[in-house]
């Protein structure tokens, strides 16, 4: 089974965001392979251990994205596709899901996996895309997945327990964390992953042309912001506070 | 007027309370239609009449509920030929973004995300989209046409406006090729006993419990408040407790009376979920916590310990 995942390299969510001066997020700040994909990687390597067969990591960002992608392969994946290009910065969901659709299809894939939302955006809107674009169903949320012959099983995590949803492969799949555990480069992984091909092309070379952007930003404003409040170190008194404070939002 | 389609979410046969709310925001943007698929779109034609919707396009065919966003993207981008709406506003929801983003990519056009209001301006349409926390919004001009808007969960309230929409059926046919993330069981693993989104109040927990073996007692505190529960992202991606329990920017967004976040540091991606809450209360070891910035009470303490205490404290006032 050959497998294709999308990774991407984000502000490392363990560090303190900053804005720029004009109200962008910084993206100087340490990066790395964003954590939901690494889950992505890890349900990839998992399936090709019991099925067989390839896994192709695909990235779009700057060159330094490689590192995204270098950390995949030193948890196993077998090669890596990194779509670079100037004129792709500050690109829109939907002009991402064409860029790595167009890079996708040169794969050829019988599945792809997706992480459920990214770390930075955080609005999950590229894979429904994705899916579209490349004319294959979604299995999106999915905390289990089985593969029998060409029949993809999930398990698609709802607000009160789970869908079982299957589909004939081609398909796109979307990962929770809850998928699996990723796994440690080991230092043989590390040192095999320098080795490993990380192909870079450019939109011109995939074909895809820039699309209008779905949105201009006419402006950044504060959102009202919340009063600090009292804070108190608890020296046995908290809870009575605390019950004070329950009682005049007249909730006991 | 603007032509502005709202896709009618219907979960288990019944409308989604963000639609409501969505529909009746609508007004003031323009016409509103909507479209309802699956069982029950007929009775929720009904209830969206009453929230504004001058028309609601229905098809009850099974097929909507059986099969994942293929067969309802069919039936919308159908719509959008024939009424060429001005706008198509969507919920910031699970199952709606998976139509949302499919149509878009069809149409060929763009989206916003994530928004938070939107208004007519000039001709074409403005979405506010919070980032950073929520601590930033960002005006955005659509550019496409139709302009597609995904807005989150609880930005408006449902209201009545008296009306009752013309039920229109929606006849479309579903490509053969389009029945293929097919739902072939459903599994219900935990009743809810106090509605996350609707609890008046909200106990959440983070990192700085521990351990899963800890989330108990926040249980019996919300309990003994008649809440419900929540968890940040950190401890949903952990495997501590389900996805449903998650509050931040893709899991819930809640704005109850007290909103008591216990061992959660206040990362961006949960602050945007919780932060218009009435009152919040913030137990947390580390005073310098972002969760402290914002509490309307911040106490710097062992949760183990005060949480219980508090339990206690709580039952005997309302005992007592």
């Amino acid at each position: 089974m050959k497998i294709v995942v999308t990774v991407k390299q984000v502000p490392d969510p363990n560090s303190n965001l900053t804005l720029e001066a004009d109200n962008s997020i910084s993206r100087d700040k340490e990066v790395v392979l964003d954590p939901g994909d690494e889950c992505g990687v890890e349900e990839g390597l998992q399936l090709k251990e019991a099925h067989g067969g390839e896994v192709v990591l695909v990235s779009m960002g700057p060159e330094r994205a490689k590192d995204a992608i270098r950390k995949g392969l030193s948890m196993g994946a077998d090669r890596g596709v990194l779509v670079s290009d100037a004129s792709l910065a500050g690109a829109d969901a939907l002009l991402t899901a064409k860029v790595l659709a167009a890079a996708i299809k040169q794969e050829n894939p019988d599945l792809v996996i997706c992480g459920t939302e990214s770390y930075d955006g955080s609005t999950g809107m590229v894979p429904p895309m994705l899916a579209e674009l490349l004319g294959v169903p979604q299995l999106t949320f999915a905390k289990k997945v089985e593969v029998d012959g060409s029949t993809i099983k999930v398990h698609r995590q709802t607000a009160d327990g789970y869908l079982v949803v299957e589909a004939a492969t081609p398909a796109l799949i979307t990962v929770t964390a809850a998928i699996a555990e990723p796994r440690y480069a080991s230092l043989k992984g590390i040192m095999a992953a320098r080795s490993k091909e990380i192909k870079q092309v450019t939109a011109a070379d995939l074909g895809v042309e820039k699309s209008e952007p779905a949105e201009t930003i006419a402006g950044v404003a504060d959102a009202e912001a919340r009063k600090a409040g009292e804070v108190i170190e608890d020296d046995g008194s908290a809870v009575d506070k605390i019950v004070q404070v329950l009682a005049a939002a007249k909730v006991i | 007027m603007a032509a502005i389609l709202v896709y009618a979410e219907l979960a288990g046969g019944k409308v989604a309370s963000t639609s409501l709310e969505i529909v009746s925001k609508a007004r003031d943007l323009g016409d509103v239609y909507a479209v309802a698929l699956g069982t029950g779109a007929k009775a929720a034609a009904a209830t969206l009449g009453k929230h504004g919707a001058k028309a609601v396009h229905v098809n009850e065919d099974k097929v909507f509920d059986d099969y994942v966003a293929e067969p309802a993207t069919d039936a919308v981008a159908a719509l959008v030929e024939k009424e060429k709406p001005d706008a198509i506003l969507f919920g910031f929801t699970p199952d709606s973004r998976e139509v949302a983003g499919r149509l878009a990519a069809r149409l060929g056009v763009g989206l916003i995300a994530n928004a938070a209001d939107i208004a007519a301006r000039d001709g074409g349409f403005e979405a506010r989209v919070p980032y950073f926390g929520g601590a930033k919004l960002a005006t955005m001009k659509a550019n496409s046409k139709p302009a597609i808007v995904l807005l989150r969960p609880k930005s408006f309230e449902a209201t009545e406006a008296g009306g009752a929409a013309e039920v229109k059926q929606l006849d479309v046919a579903v490509a053969e090729g389009s029945k293929r993330a097919h739902i072939t069981e459903r599994v219900a693993e935990a009743s809810e006993k106090v509605k996350l989104e609707d609890a008046r109040v909200v106990v959440s927990g983070g990192r700085g419990l521990g351990g899963p073996q800890n989330f108990p007692m926040l249980e019996d505190l919300a309990n003994a408040l008649g809440g419900a529960v929540g968890a940040s992202r950190a401890v949903v991606d952990a495997g501590w407790v389900p996805y449903s329990m998650q509050v931040g920017q893709t899991g819930k967004s809640v704005r109850p009376g007290v909103y008591i976040a216990v061992g959660i540091s206040g990362a961006m991606q949960h602050t945007v979920g919780m932060k218009t809450s009435k009152v919040i209360i913030a137990i947390n070891k580390d005073a310098e916590a972002p969760i402290m910035k914002m509490a309307d009470l911040g106490v710097v303490g062992d949760a183990l310990k005060i949480v219980p205490a508090l339990t206690e404290a709580v039952k005997k006032k309302k005992n007592g």
